[in-house]
């Protein structure tokens, strides 16, 4: 325990960051003149690295949707080539939902805690046993997901700086609590561009809008890579369309019609500036986005799907429509190649009201999550498809309610799935009572550093220049977590 | 050229970086490789104490230099352009011809408003484009307001103008719209540059004439007050030491070109700045009490209150339109701060406690700065509030300190020794750093392609001597920006062709050394500004204040929107409400500045969602159908002068025959004025039962065909 407080509280050591390489600017304008560089600084590299899988677009060629987006080699050979994340905001509860503690039951309503708190030690209210195979312990709450047991990396003994929603939110959407920074996803799409140059790489679904923008941002990246937000908590249905895809007052065939002037003009205006690389991308841009009006209105809309299929991820029923909605859009949006794909859930925040309030969260999730997983599995798409479930924090062992917790920032769980992890694993610990992680704590630097990595992304090379410096996803922190690897 | 210290530094790391010190920056195979290698190996700077630190180049004061000769002494108008020429033939290339009048004409209007060209002032310049017709051109753009809403917008970018706190929670900024106002005017105005920065730094210290000047300097200093605040910290003193790290990095960075908050917990990696010039420097912010108002309640830990304005004033300038009723909130939500502990129990971290109250009435008021209780900072270790470890007597970078150090008041903050020193001649980098904007604006790159960086791990500049040559005479001209930005738009470099020469292009394919302008895009106000300005839509007016006045100063949980917007929409982009979070769609899809960020050059990309937008969004539809019916308006025209009439407004220039012909096959294409598009009821388009007529749907298609091709966009 001392040493994991240890480590824990270490002082970060400044690591040197790299010199610059090449600029974003310098790069397009070297690519817009025919050199035949990968595309983007962070990368340069690893021209050498195999490819994740098709032919990736050779910057040369400018690629259907010019640079910014095309497919890019990455560092290694990588494990998975999408990630959906599952967002539990509020800090969903380790103890009753995957870190079982026996003392803690035992000591239920001891004082707990620093002292003069007045807090008490609170017992989980939910039943603890193991499942699967692999004999992985989960609480009665999650039922569905229980039976995907063997393939779930359950890490215990997560980490994050500080227990406050909004910090921590951001922190683990963007590694910085403090500064503005890309959010993981813009991260990813930099890295790795997309696969379906019909749609936007990074698509989150319903994120809170308390926290802003910046989960979901790109900062001082370019701003292609930052996520498109599709659907919004508040009116509880994620399946809102995209903005700006439908024409007020033209028809299909009148707009291809106005389209082909357009392009008429802009081929002209190509050749009246020489061919320039800019012009060449509105150009191309007008086609992608063309395309993505046939493409998205339909991709969006679930009425294509079965009635078996909707009522197996819980759509239309009372609790899980919301999430089962996300869950399916999830799998429909992966299928179509997005990078990506980040789900909301709120309300984890259980200062009071635990066992009802985190039965009817569970709940709600649970189903959709269940049938996410088995149709990944049933298509072969888990293998390549890394799923992460957590929220910005976990809770407190001891509160001064009964039926409460408080925000656990010193120990709490993720889980995760597919794309390259190990499945069936239990990965760290929190000490006895669950106050902190104690055995192996992967703070979240380390959680953005392993993600990258089964993206076949060193998080020490992908870097973009801004003010002066070098930056990376994982600031000068992190440590991939080989415990969490399988054996791909 | 490069100077020992800078050759001695290049031996250190094996000529690594070679992009970063080599005087040409194009990238080159053996570069990258270079790079590449290189990123194995840490690069350092000089150190705090290093006394070859003040011979990097950046840190040495500009010197006169000598007008290089040039071998075609009848190409160049003057200095500007025998900078630049040179370099070309040193390199055996020569500039492209002159630009056509026309494209001249339209890039100089947007370079200098912001807005096309007038089509009559257009047509008259190209039926005698003379130098003396030019230069009165040049000089009725730079007298316009246009100019300061342009100009004054780039500075925006650059103090990082935002009318909400933006991060976890978003609290309105409901006077923020005061600097925006106060930046345009100073810029239409031609405010010098180094009085301009002073009144932003210290504008509340400096003596005035008259209670008008002392409102407008106490405005001036919001650009202090608002940067990104987390209103949800906790901790008083993290929180205090947060807001001095982000004007320390908004001032060094905006004025020097340096970061010197990237000392905050440690030394500078790259740059001579140590920790302790950072607490030095923190020490004149700690002693500075920051305004930005925001509602006291439930998610605010930290809220503030106002400066007091409108003595001097008439009152209807100062309050927006639909002001709401100010609430008296202001002093009592100061007094609760500083009640509050702070994270350590320490009593001292609130001197406003012993300031003069705040004005707690419904004045007019404004966010800024004004002195606190000086004191020094301690130094923090790590930049932990918890990790004391003695005070650092307030003080200026010394690195930067020139031959004659300032000494700091004992009895008072140091702020206005501190705007002095920003722009006091001995400073070596803020003349530099100005001459560099601009130049970057008109030219297309920075002479200093990084113009935030202008230390060790920034660029180099491509024409050292052409920046020292425009720093000074930034100075001499009494730091007029427009008698900069006259020069260099009077230059025979700024009003080359696009033409590409391959020759050229082969060897300098980033076109560093200017031989011919690269064509680029209009940006996102610009873009937004000419739709309205051609349809006739544009009101050019400014409006009073901001909608966002209007929403309070609680968080914002979405844009202002529908009513709030009245009176907005028509208005020239700069006024639209910028915030943090919620930046309008017409603006954050073509790469506007992150609001939360200092952007001193911002992104162009080119993604699919801005064509969607001109393809499909209702108000570029509403702008496109205005476009046409002034078109129609006009019962004398017939189809062929209505084309015409649209290319001569939206593209300054005549159709060709070919394009004539396809545009009149498109607007008596019958399809596209079917019944079912006329009558189509469009939301944002059309007000209800407002029917298009007939032909106005063909017509509204192909102005917008207009408006969305990639001609309209590009400057060339």
């Amino acid at each position: 325990m001392a040493e994991a407080a240890r480590i824990m509280n270490a002082p970060y050591e400044c690591r040197d960051v790299q010199p610059r390489l090449l600029s974003r600017r310098h790069l397009l304008q070297s690519v817009a003149a025919g050199f035949g560089w990968m595309a983007l600084g962070g990368l340069a590299a690893s021209a050498s690295a195999q490819s994740a899988g098709n032919t990736p677009v050779s910057a040369g060629q400018g690629g259907a949707s010019g640079a910014p987006l095309g497919r890019r080699v990455p560092h290694f050979q990588p494990t998975a080539r999408r990630v959906i994340f599952l967002c539990m905001q509020g800090g969903p509860s380790q103890l009753d939902l995957f870190d079982p503690k026996p003392r803690l039951q035992r000591d239920h309503g001891q004082p707990g805690g620093a002292r003069g708190s007045g807090n008490k030690l609170v017992g989980s209210p939910f039943a603890f046993r193991q499942h699967g195979d692999s004999g992985l312990w989960m609480s009665e709450l999650m039922p569905r997901l229980a039976r995907h047991a063997d393939r779930l990396c359950v890490v215990r003994s997560m980490h994050t700086d500080i227990p406050n929603h909004p910090q921590a939110f951001i922190q683990l959407h963007t590694g910085s609590a403090r500064f503005v920074r890309p959010s993981m996803g813009a991260w990813v799409l930099y890295g790795l561009g997309t696969e379906n140059e019909n749609l936007p790489g990074f698509i989150t679904l319903s994120p809170p809008r308390q926290f802003g923008a910046q989960n979901h941002g790109s900062a001082f990246l370019p701003a292609v890579y930052q996520g498109t937000p599709v659907g919004a908590t508040r009116e509880g249905n994620a399946a809102t369309a995209l903005g700006n895809v439908r024409n007020p007052l033209l028809n299909a065939s009148q707009q291809a019609r106005q389209l082909g002037l357009v392009q008429h003009m802009n081929r002209e205006f190509l050749e009246a500036t020489d061919g320039h690389p800019e012009v060449e991308g509105v150009i191309q841009s007008f086609e992608l986005a063309f395309r993505m009006q046939a493409e998205v209105p339909g991709l969006l809309d679930l009425s294509s799907e079965s009635t078996d299929t909707l009522a197996r991820y819980g759509v239309g029923a009372s609790g899980t429509d919301n999430f089962g909605r996300q869950c399916l859009l999830a799998r429909r949006l992966a299928e179509a190649g997005v990078r990506f794909i980040e789900l909301n859930h709120g309300g984890w925040d259980q200062h009071q009201n635990l066992e009802a309030s985190l039965r009817r969260n569970s709940h709600a999730i649970d189903q959709p999550i269940a049938a996410l997983l088995d149709d990944f599995a049933s298509r072969g798409m888990l293998d390549e498809t890394l799923v992460v479930w957590g929220g910005e924090f976990g809770r407190t062992p001891d509160s001064r309610r009964a039926d409460g917790r408080d925000h656990n920032a010193k120990g709490f769980t993720f889980w995760m799935a597919g794309g390259g992890v190990a499945a069936g694993r239990t990965y760290g610990s929190t000490d006895e009572l669950g106050f902190q992680a104690v055995e192996n704590p992967v703070h979240v630097h380390d959680l953005h550093a392993t993600m990258l990595h089964c993206l076949g992304l060193d998080h020490e090379r992908l870097t973009y220049r801004y003010g002066g410096r070098d930056h990376r996803l994982t600031d000068v922190h992190g440590c991939v977590v080989r415990g969490i690897l399988g054996k791909g | 050229m490069r100077s020992a210290w800078d050759i001695g530094l290049a031996i250190a790391v094996g000529l690594a970086v070679g992009q970063a010190l080599g005087a040409d920056p194009a990238p080159s195979p053996r570069g990258i490789a270079a790079n590449t290698a290189a990123a194995a190996a840490p690069v350092r700077g000089p150190k705090a104490n290093d006394p070859d630190a003040r011979r990097f180049w950046s840190f040495v004061p500009p010197s006169v230099p000598a007008i290089p000769a040039v071998h075609d002494t009848a190409w160049p108008r003057g200095d500007i352009d025998r900078f630049l020429l040179s370099r070309l033939e040193a390199k055996g290339l020569r500039p492209v011809e002159d630009a056509d009048p026309r494209a001249l004409a339209r890039r100089l209007a947007f370079d200098l408003t912001g807005l096309p060209p007038d089509p009559d002032e257009l047509d008259a310049f190209v039926a005698g484009p003379t130098a003396v017709a030019w230069e009165a051109m040049v000089d009725r753009l730079l007298a316009s307001r246009a100019f300061g809403e342009r100009w004054g917008r780039h500075w925006l970018d650059v103090a990082r103008y935002g009318e909400s706190t933006g991060k976890e929670r978003n609290y309105a900024f409901p006077e923020a719209w005061r600097y925006r106002d106060w930046v345009i005017e100073a810029v239409a105005a031609d405010m010098p540059y180094d009085d301009f920065i002073r009144r932003q730094v210290a504008g509340d210290l400096l003596p005035v004439a008259n209670e008008k000047e002392r409102d407008a300097n106490l405005v001036a200093t919001g650009f202090l007050a608002l940067g990104p605040k987390g209103l949800n910290e906790r901790r008083r003193e993290q929180f205090v030491m947060d807001v001095v790290d982000e004007q320390i990095d908004v001032t060094t960075r905006a004025v020097l070109g340096v970061s010197v908050a990237c000392a905050r917990c440690h030394d500078h990696k790259f740059d001579p700045i140590s920790q302790r010039d950072y607490y030095a420097m923190a020490g004149i912010f700690r002693s500075t009490q920051t305004l930005y108002g925001t509602t006291d309640d439930r998610g605010n830990r930290q809220p503030s209150g106002f400066l007091g304005l409108g003595l001097g004033a008439d009152r209807e300038d100062l309050l927006p339109a639909r002001a709401p009723a100010l609430r008296p909130l202001a002093n009592a939500a100061v007094r609760r701060a500083a009640r509050r502990p702070n994270a350590n129990g320490q009593g001292g971290m609130d001197p406003e406690r012993a300031l003069p109250p705040l004005p707690a009435t419904n004045a007019p008021r404004a966010m800024g700065v004004r002195e606190g209780i000086p004191h020094d900072s301690p130094f923090l270790v790590r930049g932990e509030v918890s990790q004391k470890s003695g005070r650092v007597p307030r003080g200026l970078v010394p690195v930067l300190d020139g031959s004659k150090p300032m000494e700091l008041p004992a009895g008072s903050s140091g702020r206005l020794q501190l705007a002095e020193w920003l722009v006091r001649p001995e400073n070596p980098l803020s003349a530099r750093v100005a001459a560099n904007r601009v130049w970057m604006h008109l030219m297309g790159r920075g002479i200093v392609a990084t113009p935030d960086d202008f230390g060790f791990n920034g660029d180099r500049p491509t024409h050292p001597e052409l920046l020292d040559y425009l720093a000074l005479r930034l100075r001499q001209n009494g730091w007029s920006i427009k008698g900069l930005v006259r020069e260099i738009v009077l230059s025979r470099s700024y009003a080359l062709s696009s033409a590409m020469d391959p020759r050229a292009h082969e060897l300098d394919p980033d076109n560093t050394l200017h031989g011919r302008f690269e064509p680029r895009r209009l940006d996102a106000e610009a873009l937004r500004d000419a739709m309205l300005a051609v349809s006739g839509m544009l009101e050019v007016n400014p409006p009073k204040g901001s909608p966002i006045s209007a929403m309070g100063d609680g968080p914002v949980r979405r844009p202002p929107a529908g009513e709030a917007m009245d009176g907005i929409l028509r208005r020239r982009s700069v006024y639209l409400p910028v915030v943090r979070g919620f930046v309008p769609e017409s603006l954050d899809l073509f790469d506007f500045a992150e609001p939360s960020l200092l952007v001193a050059e911002r992104d162009t990309t080119n993604v699919p969602s801005q064509a969607l937008y001109l393809l499909n969004n209702p108000q570029v539809i509403a702008w496109s159908r205005a476009f046409g019916r002034r078109l129609l308006a006009d019962a004398g025209l017939d189809p062929r002068e209505r084309v015409a009439r649209a290319y001569r407004l939206a593209l300054g220039r005549a159709p060709t025959s070919r394009e004539m012909a396809r545009a009149l096959e498109f607007v008596r294409d019958e399809r596209l004025d079917s019944t079912e598009a006329s009558a189509r009821s469009v939301k944002g388009v059309q007000r209800p039962g407002d029917r298009l007529r007939a032909g106005e749907a063909a017509w509204t298609a192909f102005t917008q065909a207009l408006l969305a091709s990639a001609e309209f966009r590009f400057l060339r």
